[in-house]
């Protein structure tokens, strides 16, 4: 077990969005506003723990021939719970997550995790390593989305920082998500090479 | 004699040089955009001068700011970034509020350019970049006054919604135009429209100039007009192809761009062939946008769209090479020669 490796491993150096470049897709769409991102980055979250615990479990049974389907199976389980829990109890940001909940089950960081690390550790080890790359991505929407609600509508979590008139409606189109997600994606690793870990 | 003690430095070619660098470049390319800059203010009044010294200057400070903030050497000396200034002003309407011109300058230097390196480094011409973010202010970016109308440089000004003549090309009412402005005054530039777009004239004027100066070639705006001038001429809209074709070259942003914007050496091919590509590319792209597109412009995404081509072309098409075999100077057959050997 090494908690504190893979806490750093997840949120810096081995980050799933900024330097794995996984899961681009629900990233840049719905990293529009922030109870967005949280709700996005929760769900993924808790559904790529669960998964990870039950994949690892399973390990030894799963053949290794169909293995990416049973992952699946695993993973749309969860993500199914997930999608009626919060249709029931946060209706808005389930409305506004739309497809972008059902689609977690094919999200490229829960199937890589799957089949890099859940198949091939313990349980308690896959759990720890799904919370900490669940915490980095939901970290990456969390900054997006705050970056982008503000300069994009002029609000932060839905209070108003400036007037609207004055916000940069780009940020919160596709055009924005792609800008900042480059960017972050840049600045990761300039810290990475000025740390002298030395990104490839 | 010993040689020693002549006083020589011994040097590798070249040993004639000129003093031209970047910013004498760019100067002429100020001198060059004068007169269009001289007749906006005619036509929109005084606020047109304000809207360039406003954006040069912020230009130049967010050039300045960002280089002493990381600790690069200043380059406000090589004049690149009043040139963007200027630009910037130039592709917006003259009603548009000094805030937004100053984003755009913030978003022209500092992420555009210098993110990527600084002069030489973009890949995206930074005016025309500045105006596709600038778009984020829809109404404030698209409200055109009518010609010889004088904005006030300060306070509320109660501007009408004037047609331009991109509004009715793209919608195809050559004769609606034709009634609001004569091919003369299209000519002249006495119409609505961007800032700097609207002299025709002047701007083949300082596109002239820039050509006689051998600051530009005249490969990409002769490719780049030619296009556009084939495309109308051979689909137009209304009954008169030669009238169409006229309103379509000299109505919007198309001279401006093929002369100022299109030939910025770092976001252009640097073979002959090459920039001629990328100006065919360009003209398809602007026709097809007038024609279908959703805005009625298209000289902008088209530049910035084929922009984002020159690696491309620059890679399959290589400069002639001089003081080499006949047999290496296409660098396409050292590569395959490469190639093979590395097998």
């Amino acid at each position: 077990m090494h908690i504190g490796k893979q806490l750093k491993e997840g949120l810096l150096t081995q980050n799933p969005v900024l330097v794995q470049l996984l899961g681009m897709c629900s990233t840049l769409a719905i990293t529009t506003t922030v109870a967005n991102g949280i709700g996005m980055g929760l769900s993924v979250t808790i559904i790529l723990t669960l998964s990870n615990i039950f994949i690892s479990l399973l390990r030894r049974i799963i053949p290794e021939q169909v293995r990416i389907a049973a992952y699946i199976v695993v993973i749309a389980g969860f993500v199914t719970i997930v999608d009626l829990l919060l249709q029931a109890f946060f209706p808005d940001i389930a409305e506004s997550l739309g497809v972008f909940i059902p689609l977690i089950v094919v999200n490229c960081i829960i199937l890589a995790r799957a089949e890099s690390f859940a198949s091939k550790n313990k349980p308690l080890a896959a759990a720890v390593d799904g919370l900490c790359q669940g915490v980095g991505y939901t970290l990456v929407l969390l900054v997006m989305s705050a970056i982008r609600e503000l300069l994009g509508s002029g609000t932060l979590a839905g209070t108003a920082v400036f007037p609207g008139e004055y916000a940069a409606q780009m940020m919160a189109l596709p055009v924005g998500g792609f800008l900042t997600l480059g960017f972050l994606i840049a600045l990761m690793q300039w810290a990475r090479s000025k740390a002298g870990k030395g990104g490839k | 004699m010993n040689y020693k003690e002549l006083n020589l430095i011994g040097s590798s070619s070249p040993h004639i040089r000129t003093k031209d660098g970047a910013g004498h470049i760019m100067g002429e390319v100020l001198i060059a955009l004068l007169p269009a800059l001289a007749f906006s203010v005619y036509n929109f009044g005084p606020k047109a001068l304000v809207n360039v010294l406003v954006s040069t200057a912020g230009c130049c400070l967010f050039e300045l700011l960002y280089r002493a903030a990381m600790r690069k050497n200043n380059t406000v000396g090589d004049l690149s970034a009043a040139v963007t200034g200027v630009l910037i002003a130039f592709v917006c309407p003259v009603t548009i509020p000094y805030w937004i011109l100053l984003i755009g300058d913030f978003f022209a230097i500092v992420v555009v350019k210098q993110l990527f390196g600084g002069i030489g480094k973009n890949f995206l011409n930074p005016a025309l970049a500045a105006r596709a973010f600038m778009l984020s202010w829809a109404g404030e970016m698209t409200t055109w006054v009518p010609p010889r109308t004088a904005v006030p440089v300060w306070g509320a000004f109660d501007a009408v919604s004037y047609p331009t003549p991109m509004a009715m090309l793209h919608s195809g009412d050559l004769e609606g135009l034709r009634k609001i402005y004569d091919l003369p005054e299209m000519l002249v530039g006495l119409t609505g429209g961007s800032l700097g777009e609207v002299s025709a004239l002047l701007l083949i004027l300082g596109g002239a100039f820039l050509i006689f100066r051998k600051v530009i070639t005249w490969y990409i705006p002769v490719s780049y007009i030619g296009t556009v001038a084939a495309l109308t001429f051979l689909f137009p809209r209304g009954n008169d192809p030669v009238q169409w074709m006229l309103y379509n070259l000299l109505g919007g942003g198309l001279l401006l761009g093929a002369f100022f914007m299109a030939t910025d050496y770092v976001t252009s091919p640097v073979s002959h062939l090459g920039q001629a590509i990328f100006g065919v590319g360009c003209g398809l792209i602007t026709v097809f946008i007038r024609y279908f597109g959703g805005s009625n412009e298209g000289v902008c995404y088209a530049i910035l769209m084929m922009n984002l081509t020159v690696w491309l072309i620059d890679k399959n098409i290589h400069p002639h090479r001089f003081g080499v075999a006949k047999a290496a100077r296409t660098g396409k057959k050292q590569a395959e020669k490469k190639e093979a050997e590395s097998k």
